[in-house]
């Protein structure tokens, strides 16, 4: 057409500086720079077979496996396209038959040394190794040699398997481990034709990690214990679910065969994941079939527990609670719990205590957070925390409580996006990625970050662009307070920036936002605790909550535990609180239910049933529903749906989180803030003089402790060690001990005892105890409304 | 053979210039003392007294190719590093290991000084701030010798803080490999010297010039490239150019190994010297041994596809070896005289690749070895016609299309010229297949003669008419 008006004449769109346009098979594809061909293709619908490229990992080129025909103006040119850049005007051609023959060749020379056990090999079935020999390969071998031989598998850790025969050699195992999870622990050994994955003499791959590098790896050379010979792909059943095993909510495919929960997959999540799992969530679904699952519910009768009907035992419930009501009134009841389940269940239950039951007493933390006002604050997601200028790290280790935040945060500083700021009474995972580390001893962070403020450089740094402030409970041996303080301390300093909690349990930012929270005048955990203990407490609800393993300070909670008159428990395992109740209500566990979740960053997900309720079990919701319909009330529930969709209709900030929303939301979507309330009182915080014979005691979690899914799962139990007091090697001689040695520990409170190691991370005239270890009970020791807590050290 | 006991293999008569080995004559041509009697450091002076623009452009006019294989000048190379990127680095090459090569070992035995000279040149002509000299891991009296030298050198000033009263200061730093063919290939270098496996990085995207050292602008240059320059400086880039030839001027050291009279290192013309002038030539090796008759040879290293007689009258010219179906390569000529059996020849080669490999590629760490399988079979006189179609298939693996080889005339072949396709990171992989092209396409009839004798069973063919 010639003669267009000028009416007619649309301004062309500023064309993107960074737009590419190539033409691949012929049509053109629009790309951007530094996007490689292989990318770009797979996005054009165009695959390009490959087995060392990965997404998210460096490309190395080492396959050849992508050679294709690119043409960037000087003739087509078998070049590998995961190397390989896109340049404006270039042609790929990824069907010439040049390209052909360059990946028969590959397959033919791939399948020489490869053992062919596809019969006996897991991969089988799901292989790209095998799916690229039928779609790009040669169709038969002319290899007659004597393959290479390795003895087969052998056990790199404790958990993964590797087979060498079976091995390509992509690199993809070991640039996982170097590059993403930076335990550098595989590596390549010897060279050319002998090349073989290994680890280091007496060094197992002993990463939190080494989950993925099964999931990634193109063949069966590495084989994760819980799954070996358990199932072949064509058998797997699968949904789409999240992780809640802690807050960061990685998605997850859930697989199950004869309704067994057989694997957990990582999703590639942008905005969350990376398509990542720690090893704690991916192998943890032993537990959902454990042996030792609470299967029905259990009234406590004169001569212990008896398993009871549903009916029986809800009939229970309720009258315990209707008895308590009448002897105290509802304050005279408390609700702990919900931040282990989906938000329908904490949503149920917040409604329960709430509405029904009409108690202000309701909290999903266990007195190891922070206070819920900081869900008030302009919050972070995980994409900002690791794209901004500056990180500023308030919280416990991120390796050990929120991994793949760890692994997030760790590439924001690794590819220099981020300079990384940290306040810690101990060395964390991060510490090493961080560009200024404060040590502090419990109790001086304010000073600490105060002292940091005043450095010019530092001012300079968070003048530079974003802050985000990852905000959560460095050590369980102090309260709160300090570390609060801290954190306004920060955001006073640096206006605009955004906070991420770093708070650990599965759904306790869910649990929180839909109504596990004090109402006015409410008592939180600590404070409910402290009531049962003074006897002002005539019936306590425990929704998936075990105040004796979870709550800091254990002498609290058993004092609470023996006060409370009436207990009520609702739980997937009979704990050791749940044994103190007077009735046990036997919940659903993770995948025998579905739901929505909601991570630290406040997105909302989904969590899918994938298998029945174990046993006689049910999920956390309906047991409210029902106990709701006991106690007069009637939430008229019958699906999931209605319960979410409630959530919709009632809570803020969620009413876009419909079921309709959820189910084309590949990413799930962020709730919200909370509505305003106010903010809680700190406790008071004197700082006593530390007399110099004692240590102050630093508690915190690590990814292996003795949490129902750790220890309930055969492959992850026995990675939890005991109770161990760590010192700087420094501070040994100061109580005159050695590393191994066991030594009695004392507080106010108790004296227990337990072995020393040395330990550099720790800072010195501290001593650092893991929270909830087998053996010794730190928790024994702890004053939770103490600033600190100070502990003598003797040899014994 | 040798009249310089003290440098094994350097042979010298006639009177042709000498750029490089001017001091293999004297025993103690290693010394400070001898060098700075024999005109040492009067380049460096020369540079000095100098910009580091104008002496670049003295090295870009005299086209000083480089020496280490792919013949790049000096000079062009310098000229690709990013301006304003600091720090920058020289990496010296010093892990010379193709088979048959073994000038770079001689010159750091023997004239160390020279390449330190030569060091401090190129650092100053290309803005660089920092000096790498990676000698290989084997060279055990290179590396004393450098070492010895390089603290001669500081000693005197030579190098360190402010250059002989100037405001160029440099270090140079010595780094002894541990012993891998490969790592001479640049990038495999860089990893080495970096701390990693010594496996090649992709190129592209990234050139060291670009990115290499520590990710930092690098110019990597071989010990002889880098030896020239003090004379280069000394003498001028006219009197540089007026020998050798247009196209590749100046002069080359070679290597020559196998069935002739005199191997050893010999300093020649670079661009006009034939191999005919190399292999019979009196001042040179002297024809082959007595009683037996040229049968091929390989111009330019184990890595290069071999040559026939045919081609001995070929100058050392890039311009004209490619097009016939070889390379210079590293200079290094092998003999091979009408005893030598081909296949255990070709053997030997494809079983040194095969080892040397560093497995970071497929068709290099698969095929390399599955070619040494075989071609051992087929030595052992167990092969078959099938293996022989095999090895050329293997070979479409790891270089697709056609192969260059040599012309000749008793196959009636012609030749098929450079350069060639592909599939692998680094030449190692190709080189593996090298020796099997050549030795099956040169000559087939050996390998015919080792194939398996079938003892062959009467066949009634059934059904054909009786
Ligand atoms: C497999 C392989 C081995 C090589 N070995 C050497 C070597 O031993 N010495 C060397 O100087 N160059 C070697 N090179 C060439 C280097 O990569 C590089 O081109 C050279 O050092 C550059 O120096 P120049 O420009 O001065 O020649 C090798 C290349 C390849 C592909
Ligand atoms: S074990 Fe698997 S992931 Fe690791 S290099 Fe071998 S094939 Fe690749
Ligand atoms: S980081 Fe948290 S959410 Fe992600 S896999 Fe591990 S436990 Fe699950
Ligand atoms: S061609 Fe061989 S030596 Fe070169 S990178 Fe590939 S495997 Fe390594
Ligand atoms: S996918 Fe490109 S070389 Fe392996």
């Amino acid at each position: 057409m010639t003669d267009i008006s000028p009416a007619e004449e649309v301004e062309a769109p500023p064309v993107d500086p960074n737009e590419v346009r190539l033409t691949i098979n012929g049509h053109e594809v629009v790309s951007t720079k530094g996007e490689m061909v292989i990318a770009a293709a797979a996005r054009a619908g165009d695959y390009i077979p490959h087995f060392c490229y990965h997404p998210r990992l460096e490309p190395v080129g080492m396959c050849r496996m992508c050679m294709v025909d690119i043409d960037g103006g000087r003739g087509p040119m078998l070049q590998p396209a995961c190397m390989v850049p896109v340049s404006p005007g270039m042609k790929v051609d990824t069907g010439s038959p040049a390209t052909k023959r360059a990946q028969e060749g590959i397959i033919e020379l791939l399948l020489a040394n490869h053992p062919l056990d596809c019969p006996v090999c897991d991969k089988g079935g799901e292989c790209p190794l095998q799916d690229q020999s039928f779609s790009h390969g040669p169709g038969e071998s002319r290899y007659v040699e004597e393959k290479r031989h390795y003895e087969k598998p052998i056990a790199i850790s404790d958990i993964v398997f590797l087979d060498r025969e079976r091995c390509i050699l992509c690199d993809r195992c070991t640039r996982f481990a170097d590059e993403v999870a930076g335990d550098a622990l595989i590596q390549f050994n010897s060279r050319g034709n002998n090349t073989h994955i290994t680890t280091f003499p007496d060094e197992p791959f002993a990463s939190y990690f080494s989950g993925n590098t099964v999931q990634i790896c193109p063949v069966g050379a590495l084989t994760a214990k819980p799954y070996r010979f358990k199932a072949r792909p064509w058998d797997l059943a699968q949904q789409e679910s999240t992780c809640t095993t802690c807050a960061v909510g990685c998605r997850t495919v859930v697989q199950s065969s004869h309704d067994e929960l057989l694997r957990y997959m990582g999703v590639d999540s942008d905005p969350v994941n990376h398509g990542w799992l720690c090893d704690r969530g991916r192998f943890n679904f032993e537990s959902v079939k454990s042996a030792d699952r609470l299967l029905q519910p259990l009234v406590r009768q004169a001569d212990g527990f008896q398993p009871a009907t549903w009916s029986a035992a809800l009939a229970e419930a309720a009258s315990l609670i209707l008895e308590a009501k009448a002897a105290g009134g509802p304050k005279s009841i408390a609700v702990i719990g919900g931040a282990r389940g989906t938000n329908e269940d904490a949503f149920a239950w917040s409604r329960l205590g709430h509405e029904v039951i009409g108690t202000p007493n309701v909290y999903s933390q266990m007195g190891d957070g922070l206070p819920a006002d900081l869900l008030l604050l302009d919050r972070a997601t995980i994409d900002q925390a690791a794209s901004a200028t500056t990180i500023v790290l308030l919280a416990p280790d991120l390796k050990e409580e929120l991994p793949i935040l760890y692994l997030r945060l760790r590439e924001a500083a690794e590819k220099k996006r981020s300079r990384i700021i940290e306040f810690a009474p101990k060395q964390s995972g991060l510490t090493r990625n961080a560009w200024r580390h404060f040590a502090y001893e419990p109790g001086t962070q304010v000073a600490a970050v105060e002292k940091a403020l005043a450095d010019p450089e530092i001012a300079a740094q968070f003048a530079k662009g974003s802050v985000v402030v990852v905000a959560g409970r460095g050590n369980l041996a102090e309260t709160s307070t300090a570390t609060v303080r801290a954190i306004r301390t920060v955001l006073a300093a640096n206006p605009g920036s955004r906070i991420l909690p770093a708070f650990r349990r599965g759904n306790v930012v869910g649990a929180l936002q839909v109504g596990m929270r004090t109402a006015d005048g409410g008592l939180d955990t600590r404070a409910a605790l402290q009531a049962a203990a003074d006897g002002k407490i005539e019936c306590l609800v425990l929704v998936g909550a075990d105040p004796l393993t979870d709550f800091p300070d254990t002498d609290l909670a058993r004092r609470a535990l023996a006060g409370a008159r009436r207990i009520v428990a609702v739980d997937t395992f009979l704990t050791p609180s749940a044994l103190l109740a007077n009735v046990v209500l036997a919940a659903s566990a993770y995948a025998e239910k579905s739901g929505t979740t909601t991570n630290i960053e406040g997105r909302v997900t989904t969590v899918a049933q994938q298998v029945n309720p174990a046993g006689n079990t049910r999920a956390d919701w309906m047991i409210a529903a029902e106990l709701a319909l006991d106690l007069g009330g009637d939430f008229a529930y019958e699906t999931i749906d209605d319960v979410t969709a409630d959530i919709a209709w009632h809570v803020a900030g969620h009413e876009a989180i419909t079921p309709e929303a959820l189910a084309t939301a590949k990413d799930g979507i962020i709730a919200g803030l909370l509505p305003a309330m106010a903010q809680a009182k700190l406790l008071e915080a004197v700082i006593p003089e530390r007399n110099s014979y004692d240590f102050r005691l630093v508690v915190s979690r690590t990814m292996y402790d003795q949490a129902t899914g750790t220890a309930n799962s055969p492959s992850l139990a026995h990675l939890a060690t005991q109770t161990m007091v760590h010192l700087h090697p420094l501070d040994l001689g100061k109580v005159g001990t050695t590393e191994g040695a066991t030594v009695k520990m004392s507080s106010t409170r108790a004296t227990i005892v337990l072995n020393v190691v040395a330990d550099p991370a720790v800072l010195r005239g501290t001593a650092w105890v893991p929270f909830n270890h087998s053996g010794a009970n730190v928790g024994d020791l702890i004053d939770c409304t103490a600033a600190v807590n100070d502990v003598r050290i003797e040899n014994l | 053979m040798s009249r310089y006991a003290w440098a094994p293999g350097y042979t010298d008569d006639g009177d042709r210039p000498k750029i490089v080995t001017s001091r293999f004559q004297y025993e103690d041509g290693y010394t400070l003392d001898r060098y700075l009697a024999t005109g040492g450091y009067v380049g460096l002076r020369a540079a000095l007294g100098r910009t580091p623009s104008e002496v670049h452009d003295e090295v870009k006019s005299a086209t000083v190719l480089g020496r280490g294989g792919a013949g790049f000048p000096a000079g062009t190379k310098w000229g690709l590093t990013p301006q304003g990127v600091w720090p920058r680095y020289l990496v010296v090459n010093g892990d010379e290991s193709e088979p048959g090569t073994y000038k770079d070992r001689l010159l750091m035995e023997r004239d160390p000084h020279q390449l330190i000279e030569g060091c401090l040149i190129a650092s100053y002509a290309a803005g660089l701030s920092q000096v790498f000299l990676y000698i290989r891991g084997e060279m055990a009296l290179a590396q004393e010798r450098v070492a010895a030298a390089l603290n001669e050198a500081y000693a005197a000033g030579y190098i360190g803080k402010n250059i002989l009263g100037t405001n160029f200061s440099i270090d140079i730093v010595l780094h002894w490999g541990a012993g891998a063919y490969v790592v001479g290939e640049e990038t495999a270098l860089i990893e080495s010297l970096e701390g990693n496996r010594g496996m090649p990085r992709l190129k592209p995207p990234f050139f060291p010039a670009a990115i290499g050292l520590y990710g930092k602008p690098t110019i990597v240059n071989n010990v002889e490239t880098l030896s020239n320059l003090p004379w280069l400086l000394t003498n001028g880039a006219a009197a540089y150019t007026a020998i050798g030839t247009e196209t590749s001027p100046g002069t080359r050291i070679i290597a020559v190994s196998g069935h002739v009279k005199r191997p050893g290192v010999y300093e020649i013309i670079n661009g006009s010297t034939t191999f005919r002038d190399v292999i019979y030539g009196e001042e040179f090796c002297q024809g082959i041994r007595d009683g037996h008759e040229l049968k091929a040879f390989i111009p330019g290293g184990g890595s290069a596809p071999w040559f026939l007689p045919d081609q001995l009258d070929l100058p050392f010219e890039a311009k004209m070896v490619g097009p016939a179906g070889s390379m210079l390569g590293s200079g290094a000529i092998m003999v091979m005289d009408e005893t030598t059996d081909i296949p255990a020849m070709a053997l030997t080669l494809v079983r040194f690749y095969a080892h040397e490999s560093c497995g970071k590629c497929v068709p290099c760490r698969e095929g390399g070895t599955w070619l040494m399988r075989i071609m051992e079979r087929v030595v052992a006189g167990r092969g078959t016609q099938r293996d022989l179609d095999q090895m050329l298939e293997i070979g479409q693996s790891i270089t697709p299309g056609q192969y260059p080889h040599a012309a000749s005339e008793r196959l009636g072949l012609a030749a098929a010229p450079f350069p060639f396709r592909m599939t692998t990171i680094c030449f190692v992989g190709p080189s593996a297949y090298n020796a099997v092209d050549s030795s099956l396409t040169l000559f087939p009839d050996e390998f015919q003669a080792k194939l398996m004798k079938r003892t062959s069973i009467p066949v009634t063919a059934v059904g054909a008419d009786s």
